[in-house]
Parts: C-alpha cells; structure tokens; sequence
C-alpha cells in the first residue's frame, strides 16, 4: 500500500480503499452495471442483488436492521438529512436542538442554518478533556427540545463520548438522539440499539470503502423515527432519500463493513500498540509536550499532540514530504482560524497552533512508526531552535508576563 | 501549500538564525507578534554607529513556512544596507521575491514590522530622533 517512502498517518482525514474492497467494486460497473431501481429485467436485478447484500453487511456491522439503513452519498449529507429531517419531520413537537461546541462543521453548519429556519439550538461547552457533562447535558433539556447530536468519537481528538448515558438521558426525557459516528464505526463496536442512539451518519471512506458513499441509521422500533426527506425525486430508500444509488460504491462500502466487523477487535489493539510507541516515544524524547483529549476514552488510533513554542505548519514542513499528518495550527486553515475542537477544550491559541494529529490505520507499519518518531523529533528540535519563545522560555522568562507587540 | 523553491530553501537553511547581545548599545531588537497568533518573530541588527551600516542581522521566528522564510529573507536583505535604506524594505518585496500566496501575505507583513521595530529600538538608544 505504500508509494516508496511515504508514510500516510492522516486517516481520520480519509482511507485508503482496500484492495479487498475495489475488488468487489469492479464488477458492477461495466458487469452489473444496472440501476437498482430497474424492477423489470436482470440489469436491475444484479444490481439490486448487490445493493440488498450490501445493506445486510452495513447493517451486521451495527447491529441493526437493513430496513433501518437509509445510503447516502456519505456523512456530511447523513447528518444534514438526520438534523433537518428531524427537525422538520417533529416541528409541532418542539423545536429546539441541544449539539456540543466540538461537533463536526457538517453538524453545527446545519445546526446555524436550522436556527435560521426558527430553530433554538444550544451548542454545549465540553470539559477540558473534550467530554460532555452530562449534568449541563440534562440541565439544557426543554419541553422544546427534539434532539440531542453528539458524535461518536472525536475527528481531532479521538475522544469517545459516554454514549450510554447519554442515550440514558435522551430517553428518559423523550428526545432523539443523534450521532455523528463517522470516527468511530468499523473502528471499534458501534452499537445504536445498545446505547440509546435513534439516528446515526457515518461514511465509507473513514473505513478504508470508497469515497461517495454513506448510511444514516434510522431508528424503525420504539421509537418509530422518521425524517424529512432533503432530497427528493422518486422516493428512493423509503421515501428518506431520493436519487439512483451509487451501486459500485454502495457494494464497496458493504464490503468494507465486512471486513471491518471481521478484523475491528485485532486491528484495534494493533494500532493502539503503534499508537502508544509513537506517542510515549516522543513524549519522552521532547519536554513541554502535551497529549489533547481523554487518554481513557479514545481511538485507539489516534494521538493529537501540542508541541509547545513550535507552530505545527512550520513543524509539519520538516517531515511532510513524506508523512503525512494534520495540524490545528490556523496557518493550515483556510480561514485563517485555529482549530476550534481545541479551543473547545480550552487549550488556549498557541497550544492550538502547535498541535499535530496523528491517526494511523490499517496499512500503517511499525517501521514506519519508528521512521515518523524520528522524523518529528528532529523536526522539533530544529523548530525550537528557530524559536524565539522557546528561547525565552529556556531563559526562564514568564511568556504570560510579556506584553506582544500584536499586528 | 505548494511553496517557491525559494520559499523552501529559506525553510530548509534558514539564513541568519540566532540571538544578538539586546543590551548592546549598537544592537536594535524588533519584537512583533504574539503566541496566539501563531506568528512571533524577533529580528536582530547590529549597526556600525559611524556609518549606521548593518553589520549583522539574526533572527528567530516561531511561525509556519512563510512565516520563516520572510524573516530568513530580511536578514539577508538587511546587511550591507544603512538603517534609512533598510526602511525603504517593503512587505511586496518579499511576496514577489517568495511567491508567497495570498493567504500567507500577512508573514511578509509581520517581517517588515520587524525590521521597523528592530531599527526603532536601535534608534531610541541611541538618541536617534525622527526628523518632524
């Protein structure tokens, strides 16, 4: 899976398709290339055959039913039709939805456009550790409030939210809970029914299917949930989602359920191994480093790190013409901002601008592990000695003290 | 971010990096920038009192590429200049001569705000006034 000597450590940002997966894909685009609503002939038969395999494998891999798993074109559009829908679907019901401040931007943008259609939305503060408090969490229900969304398993951090109890809430209080669980299923057990989630989105290409191609869970039994369609024409997949299905992909995301549910647990603790040798190693090799988010409840493949007094574009140019991380440094974004996950957690600026996220995957080595310890330790130490506030810091000056000449 | 070839070898050698005596009378310190913005640079000179000639310039900068390649950048164009020619240092000047992209305009920026504070440093101890 590796070109020469790149080393790809950015998988919460994408996957890379599993041969396995591509392999499954092939056939229904010039064999069965049928659309699967085409009752009348083979060609539409093939391919509903794949689509309805495919629909049993995503709903194996979450304990659900396939009459609950609604294809999507991924899980930017999932959370879109479950905040919409819901709120448009329960609108005599309430209209207020309570999310967290860390939440994806594919939540809290359709959130802002929800408060635009009259909706009330409150957006939680998470503790320092980036979880809930699940006392601010009750203490924002309303007799308005429809729905809860909170994701699964953090996208900069890694950080599992207690699931369970929040559902525990949610149902005590007669309110849907949503989920964003791109991070989070194929990963590690995802289990809606178990937990009290009644609508879940989540995407092919975070577990290693292809890029297009998602499932929004809906709850079918006590409760019976429904939502509002966002995409109409035809009544495709119950009426929830209209538009000829991306069979190729459909049959890939299937496939990659397969395999995720079959190698999750062995997967999970080998990357965890990985992940703790990188993050100890340059834990140890470094001073005035700092790991963001619950060390207790995380993917085990993920570690966001904050070097102190070294910007993370800067940092990231040392090493990234061969690995390849992300950073929540505002120099990486388009917007100039730094990243607001980890202003959430109340990092503070500089500790955001020095951040470096590493999430590993499936075809990551252990060579390729050593070679990335390496690569960044001297890379921060190179940073450091361009820095003039490490140099200050070693100096023994107050850095909080100094009044900056802002521009 | 795809940077110039330039950019880059200011990024891979930086020119100048190091700390000058900011106590030295001869020496003028810009400090600008602040930590959470993600961008500090500290640029150095050291002038020939008789000639007000840069003898040496240093810098250390806590910023992304960009950020550190302008400031790499001004040391070299510092020495060798009077301190009335290095003010003459516009921001464009490094845009061109880095190809810096649009978002990444404000480190130039940055850079020539530090050279205007190092030479205002060096003046005011030395009882330099600006002309009215």
């Amino acid at each position: 899976m590796n070109q020469s000597n790149l080393i790809y450590l950015d998988n919460n940002s994408t996957t890379p398709t599993d041969p396995r997966v591509v392999e499954a894909m092939l056939p229904y685009f010039t064999q069965h290339f049928g659309n699967a609503a085409s009752r009348n002939h083979p060609f539409g038969w093939a391919a509903e055959s794949g689509v309805d395999k495919a629909r049993e494998q995503v709903a194996d891999l979450i304990n659900a039913d396939t009459r609950e798993i609604i294809f999507t074109s991924g899980a930017t559009e999932g959370d879109n039709l479950a905040l919409k829908g819901v709120f448009e679907m329960y609108s005599r019901k309430g209209n207020h939805i309570i999310t967290l401040k860390t939440e994806h931007k594919a939540v809290l943008d359709s959130c802002k456009k929800i408060e635009k259609m009259g909706g009330e939305v409150t957006y939680l503060d998470v503790n320092p550790d980036g979880l809930v408090d699940l006392s601010k969490l009750e203490a924002a229900m309303t007799d308005k409030t429809i729905l809860v969304s909170i994701m699964w398993a953090n996208n900069e951090t890694g950080v599992i939210q207690p699931m369970k109890a929040i559902g525990d809430i949610c149902a005590k209080k007669g309110v849907l809970f949503m989920s964003d669980a791109t991070q989070a299923v194929g990963k590690i057990p995802v289990d809606p029914k178990a937990t009290g989630v009644h609508l879940m989105a989540f995407t092919g290409h975070k577990m290693y299917g292809p890029k297009g191609v998602g499932a929004l869970y809906v709850n079918r039994k006590n409760p019976r949930v429904k939502v509002t369609s966002q995409m109409d024409g035809g009544g495709h997949e119950r009426g929830m989602r209209s538009g000829t299905l991306n069979v190729p992909a459909i049959v890939g995301f299937g496939k990659a359920a397969e395999l995720a549910k079959a190698e999750m647990e062995v997967e999970a603790k080998r990357l965890a191994g990985l992940r703790d040798k990188l993050e100890s190693a340059l834990m140890a090799n470094m001073e005035e480093c700092y790991i963001n988010g619950n060390t207790d409840h995380r993917m085990p493949h993920v570690t966001n790190i904050s070097f102190k007094h070294v910007e993370g574009e800067g940092l990231m140019m040392t090493f990234n013409q061969n690995i390849g991380v992300s950073s929540g440094s505002a120099c990486t974004s388009a917007s100039l901002e730094p990243s607001y996950v980890l202003i959430a957690l109340g990092l503070g600026d500089d500790l955001a601008h020095s951040s470096i996220r590493f999430s590993l995957g499936r075809f990551t080595t252990e060579a390729e592990i050593d070679a990335t310890i390496e690569q960044v330790t001297k890379g921060v130490n190179h940073m450091r000695d361009l820095s003039p506030i490490w140099e200050m810091y070693k100096e023994g000056v107050d850095l909080d003290a100094v009044v900056w000449a802002e521009h | 971010m795809a940077y110039s070839e330039k950019l880059l070898e200011h990024f891979k050698t930086p020119k100048n990096v190091g700390t000058l005596d900011k106590n030295a009378a001869n020496v003028g310190t810009g400090l600008v920038g602040a930590p959470e913005c993600g961008d500090v640079m500290r640029l150095q000179i050291e002038v020939d009192d008789e000639s007000k000639v840069i003898k040496d310039a240093k810098f250390k900068t806590f910023g992304c590429g960009s950020a550190i390649a302008s400031s790499s950048l001004a040391t070299e164009w510092l020495k060798g200049k009077t301190i009335d020619e290095a003010l003459a240092i516009d921001n464009m000047a490094i845009v061109e001569e880095l190809a810096l992209p649009p978002v990444k305009i404000h480190c130039s920026v940055l850079a020539e705000d530090a050279i205007k504070g190092a030479i205002s440093d060096y003046k005011k101890k030395n009882g330099i006034v600006e002309p009215a």
